[in-house]
């Protein structure tokens, strides 16, 4: 009865969705921490269409190379779950290791490298066969995950350490580690490769790294009117295709930070939700898209005006979001 | 009474341990194996002299802490320490002592700089944390209070060895103090118990309610030596029957009648202080700014929840390890030197950066306010300005110092 019932319903959600993705033909996803949900926004209307029930704990989302898979971090099923995105079902849960959070997917689409915060590792599964295809040891509470563009690094943060552990690919080993700012929450590489950017959430600075010496080169730091100095937690980076900005939430300070990728000063501070954690680019780069923890939902922010022109509710604390072009 | 917490008088639990990182790390600890040999790891030697009281005859506690309450939070941080180390080339080690109640402090603390521990961590009631700090042998050492909350330990009796990782009784009482005028519950019936530490607490509640401007509306003692638990649905009735009041608060550290307070007293008021809603560095349901991963964490090791004691016993294990890494050294004296100077800073999953307080070696920090199973809200309040930081709000700040021999330098 509820079954039936539950399939009517979403066959017309998916009904409704193709419909608009024909139109808009960009759909975000995000994932809802405390509720075990995903919220499914059409980005033409900007409204909830679907909400899709996950694993536990749902927070990294990433979507498969060919974008017809989402890959979810199901923390507490200690899985990471492959949604397919047309039926907007399960298909498979991929090894992950215990407790994975954040993860990156090659730039080949092959494989996932996945923090495992519970046990100081970084799992990488390949992601055709579903089968682990090595782990390493790394520091305390591994959190965020990059892979370079052209594959040879991958980067995983720790926030108790206060590390970037450098593994190479394809010697499967850390081969060297660059100390940041206390608790590092994430990183990404800029589009050619040559710098990455960390955020450190207590010690409220972004470090940009250069990517042949691993050398911390500079250090962004932030300031608000208004908002005391520890209060600013910088987590979720985006970096945009063009070398023009980096967006870096700054957590409590409910704030995104504008940054000049050029010249590394702050050019703006945008105001969205309370506790603003990832963030998210369209393919176009024309929106930018942040989850809001404790105010539990999404601001929309138009990145040539750098404005904030809506905010959506999802559900409780959403974490990860994915935008699908 | 007391049951000894560990076999022996020293252990180094750790060097076992140590022994199979270094063994076991070497092969796949990337770059500490690809750079340099496991000949020139620096070893980094941390004391645990804990103390416990021997609780009174009388009281009923339903929760006997548990033998390794403290160090299995010290236990925990060695072994963070070290994950972080084996990038670093560095290990630590915890020499851990237990003194009886009425046992030889000094001696232990001799024995432990004899091994050469630099960093002592003291888990002990604030009169042999004072003895200690006095100690010539303790001159070269940093002192690390773990659980005195004995305000004169950062005033008249501070020390230039010694720093308090435990919050004050002053920052206790003002993180409770903020939520309950942020509440507009400004009245409180302070109840007080008959023990030296009691009248402490019972001070610095009314430190706080003069600096946020709450009033002590009616004020008692608890004297009664009946058994409390036969004689409360009787006694405390009779007892609590006051003046108008929003919050009876509480002073009874070892928890001697506390706890049979709430839903006994006259009026439906609710109860904090020692018990009831209570300040505190940790809950067992506190999650937020990862904290869900400590609390795992801990658990995996110690199969139990993490105690106040044990954070503070993680936390103290921890600042010596985050000085290490931020300096990228062994050598004590420049570890000593940065933990003292204003460029340290460490996280400990309370949201904002803990910090040390150059005026009288206090480190800064957030305070839970938790319930029985929840945690209700955590200090210091929105609105409780400070130019600062927020967290000087709580306690002492610099221009009420009663700190003398330490140095005048601002943060």
């Amino acid at each position: 009865m509820t079954a039936a019932r539950f399939t009517g319903i979403s066959l017309a959600a998916l009904a409704t969705a193709l419909l608009a993705s024909a139109a808009s033909a960009q759909t975000i996803y995000v994932s809802n921490e405390k509720d075990n949900t995903l919220s499914v926004i059409d980005g033409k209307t900007m409204a909830v269409t679907d909400t899709i029930k996950v694993g536990k704990r749902p927070r990294g989302i990433t979507l498969s190379k060919d974008s017809t898979q989402l890959f979810i971090c199901a923390s507490d099923d200690h899985a990471v779950q492959v949604l397919d995105l047309a039926s907007r079902k399960i298909v498979h849960n991929l090894p992950s290791g215990e407790d994975p959070e954040q993860f990156a997917l090659s730039p080949d689409g092959k494989s996932l490298i996945i923090a495992n915060e519970d046990s100081n590792i970084v799992t990488v599964v390949d992601v055709s066969s579903r089968k682990v295809a090595f782990q390493v040891d790394v520091g305390v509470e591994p959190e965020g995950m990059d892979v370079s563009p052209d594959g040879r690094w991958g980067v995983n943060t720790s926030e108790t350490t206060s590390m970037v552990h450098w593994i190479d690919m394809e010697k499967r080993q850390v081969v060297d580690n660059t100390l940041v700012g206390p608790r590092p929450r994430y990183a990404q590489f800029t589009k050619d490769g040559s710098q990455l950017w960390v955020s450190s959430e207590i010690g409220g600075t972004v470090s940009v790294i250069d990517t042949a010496t691993r050398k911390v080169t500079k250090v962004v730091d932030f300031h608000i009117k208004g908002v005391a100095k520890d209060r600013i937690q910088p987590v979720g980076v985006k970096l945009t295709d063009d070398g023009r900005y980096a967006f870096v939430a700054l957590g409590p300070a409910n704030h995104v930070a504008v940054v000049d990728a050029k010249t590394f000063e702050v050019k703006d501070y945008l105001l969205v939700g309370r506790r603003v954690w990832q963030l998210a680019l369209t393919p176009d780069q024309k929106t930018l898209y942040t989850t809001n923890g404790v105010s539990g939902d999404v601001s929309v922010i138009d990145v040539d005006a750098l404005k904030v022109t809506k905010t959506v509710k999802v559900g409780r604390y959403p974490w990860g979001v994915a935008v699908k072009g | 009474m007391t049951k000894p917490r560990l076999p022996g008088l020293l252990r180094s639990a750790s060097l076992a341990a140590l022994a199979a990182v270094l063994l076991a790390g070497t092969p796949d600890a990337g770059a500490a194996a690809q750079t340099a040999g496991a000949d020139s790891i620096s070893e980094i030697r941390i004391g645990l002299l804990s103390q416990t009281p021997e609780p009174p005859p009388s009281v009923a506690n339903p929760d006997e802490p548990a033998a390794d309450d403290g160090l299995a939070g010290a236990t925990l941080a060695i072994a963070d320490n070290n994950t972080t180390g084996k990038f670093l080339k560095q290990a630590f080690l915890l020499d851990s002592v237990e003194v009886p109640p009425d046992g030889d402090a000094a001696a232990a603390l001799r024995e432990l700089a004899g091994r050469g521990d630099r960093f002592v961590i003291v888990d002990a009631p604030g009169t042999t944390v004072e003895a200690l700090s006095k100690l010539p042998e303790a001159r070269n050492l940093l002192l690390l209070n773990a659980n005195a909350p004995d305000d004169a330990l950062r005033g008249g009796a501070c020390a230039a060895n010694l720093v308090h990782v435990a919050p004050s009784r002053a920052m206790l009482a003002d993180a409770l103090g903020q939520y309950l005028v942020k509440k507009r519950w400004p009245r409180w019936f302070l109840v007080t118990g008959r023990r030296p530490e009691d009248k402490l607490y019972a001070d610095a509640i009314r430190r706080t309610a003069k600096r946020f401007g709450a009033q002590i509306v009616a004020e008692k003692e608890w004297t009664a030596d009946s058994d409390v638990n036969r004689t409360a649905e009787s006694e405390i009735p009779v007892f609590t029957q006051a003046k108008a009041y929003d919050v009876l608060i509480v002073a009874d550290e070892v928890g001697e009648f506390g706890d049979y307070l709430s839903y006994r007293t006259a009026d439906p008021r609710p109860v904090a202080g020692t018990q009831g809603l209570v300040p505190t560095v940790w809950h067992r349901t506190h999650e937020q700014w990862g904290a869900a991963q400590l609390q795992s964490r801990f658990k995996a090791a110690a199969k139990r929840p993490m105690t106040a004691r044990d954070h503070n016993d993680w936390t103290a294990v921890r600042v010596v390890g985050e000085a290490a890494a931020r300096t990228r050294s062994a050598d004590p004296d420049r570890l000593i030197a940065f933990i003292q100077s204003p460029d340290f800073t460490m996280s400990a999953f309370r949201g904002a950066p803990l910090s040390l307080r150059p005026w009288d070696g206090q480190l800064r920090q957030p305070v839970l306010l938790a319930a029985d199973r929840s945690v209700v809200s955590v200090s210091p309040q929105e609105g409780f300005l400070h130019p600062r930081t927020e967290l000087d709000s709580l306690g002492y700040d610099q221009p009420e110092t009663l700190c003398k021999t330490r140095g005048k330098t601002t943060p």
